[in-house]
């Protein structure tokens, strides 16, 4: 499932834009070297969480319906980051209080 | 969805082996293997559908025509890929190519001399100085020249290496592009083949185990590895093929959510490979009987 994660990577880190078009089930299987299951499995996952559309005829093109999704996705990615952050000042010794002022003071020597 | 085979209820019995009682479909449009291990029966089930020997009982439908009724009609649509040479050994390739060329109404004679090219085999070398896998290069040359609609490969990769392997990848990739035509190889070594393999036939002991799509027979399974401890009675039958060591055991069980279940908290559990599946069914089958 790594194809699926990299191409939902892709879509939500804004590589891929909406309106574009992806390699046919087949061309992608051909490139990766994996079966024409698995990518279609791939691509019917990303189709159920809307971050692509599949047109009959036409081929899978990058939704541009999800905006909100994607904003969620990202957001999401963020707090997984800053709570990393807290988990590490942790075991530094750092209070919730200490990381919040230490990132305050980095903000504004960044603004300075 | 189509079928590219249906075999129904196929026997064919020998002296000492017997394929028994086989209901199998090959989806149109896909890469099926068929996998087991030496003397499974998948080489006399490819002769079977070839129509290379006839069944013992049972029916076959090679792109919906019968064999050996409609066989003349199907062995033009269909290409097939060995290292058994079917060739006249002293004939040079393209002495060889003439014979064969004239039988096929879709013949492409560039098309083959680009292969030719592509697999830098020399039209002017005999059949008889053909390395292992020159000739089953050669046999593929003369497959994928006819605009075949199946193409069936008896241990393809058998003495071809690694770079050809690769090649040989692309080479199937590109045919299935088609949605209309379909690829069967049997093996019973774990290849990169299988990389690209969309379903897959066990076949054991002349029986047909599953026809399943790949993900979801790698999904379904799991090897547990650990302590010996962990065996009893009741746990043992979670398992098709146990390995069992001085330092513990390693096993496949056939019911993945039912091993996590049991022994996720005091085993390493991980994806079986498919050469996993041929190796503990083999080896079940031993311990049982």
């Amino acid at each position: 499932m790594q194809i699926l994660t990299q191409i939902r990577q892709s879509i939500l880190s804004g590589e891929l834009v909406a309106g574009e078009s992806l390699p046919s089930i087949r061309q992608l299987a051909k490139d990766l070297q994996v079966s024409v299951i698995t990518t279609k499995r791939v691509y019917e996952e990303l189709e159920k969480e809307k971050l692509i559309d599949s047109v009959v005829g036409k081929g899978s093109f990058v939704s541009g319906a999800n905006q909100e999704f994607i904003r969620e996705q990202r957001l999401k990615r963020i707090e997984e980051k800053m709570l990393d952050i807290l988990r590490e000042g942790k075991e530094l010794g750092m209070s919730v209080q200490d990381v919040v002022k230490h990132f305050t003071l980095l903000v504004e020597e960044e603004e300075a | 969805m189509m079928n590219a085979i249906e075999l129904r209820n196929l026997s064919k019995t020998y002296p000492l082996f017997k394929l028994d009682q086989i209901t199998l479909d090959i989806k149109q449009g896909y890469i099926t293997g068929l996998i087991g291990p030496n003397g499974a029966g998948k080489s006399t089930l490819i002769s079977l559908i070839t129509g290379l020997i006839r069944p013992d009982s049972g029916s076959i439908k090679t792109l919906g025509k019968e064999v050996p009724a409609q066989e003349i009609n199907v062995k033009e649509r269909i290409g097939i890929v060995s290292d058994e040479c079917f060739y006249y050994e002293h004939l040079t390739i393209r002495e060889m190519k003439s014979m064969i060329a004239p039988f096929y109404k879709k013949w492409d004679e560039k098309l083959f001399n680009n292969y030719l090219e592509q697999f830098e085999l020399s039209p002017k070398k005999k059949i008889e100085e053909l390395s292992k896998g020159m000739k089953i290069k050669f046999s593929l040359a003369i497959a994928l020249s006819h605009d075949a609609e199946l193409l069936i490969m008896d241990e393809p990769t058998s003495g071809l290496d690694p770079v050809f392997r690769r090649e040989l990848l692309d080479l199937l990739a590109d045919m299935i592009q088609d949605e209309t035509r379909s690829i069967i190889f049997s093996t019973h070594i774990t290849t990169d083949l299988e990389r690209i393999a969309d379903y897959i036939a066990f076949i054991h002991k002349g029986k047909l185990v599953f026809n399943e799509a790949k993900d979801d027979v790698l999904e379904r399974y799991m090897i547990v590895k650990g302590d010996m401890k962990l065996l009893d009675a009741d746990t043992r039958r979670q398992f098709v093929g146990i390995r069992e060591t001085a330092v513990g055991f390693e096993g496949l069980a056939d019911n993945r959510a039912e091993a996590e279940r049991l022994f996720g908290n005091y085993a390493l559990l991980h994806r079986p490979s498919l050469e996993d599946l041929i190796y503990f069914t083999a080896k079940g089958e031993k311990h049982h009987a």
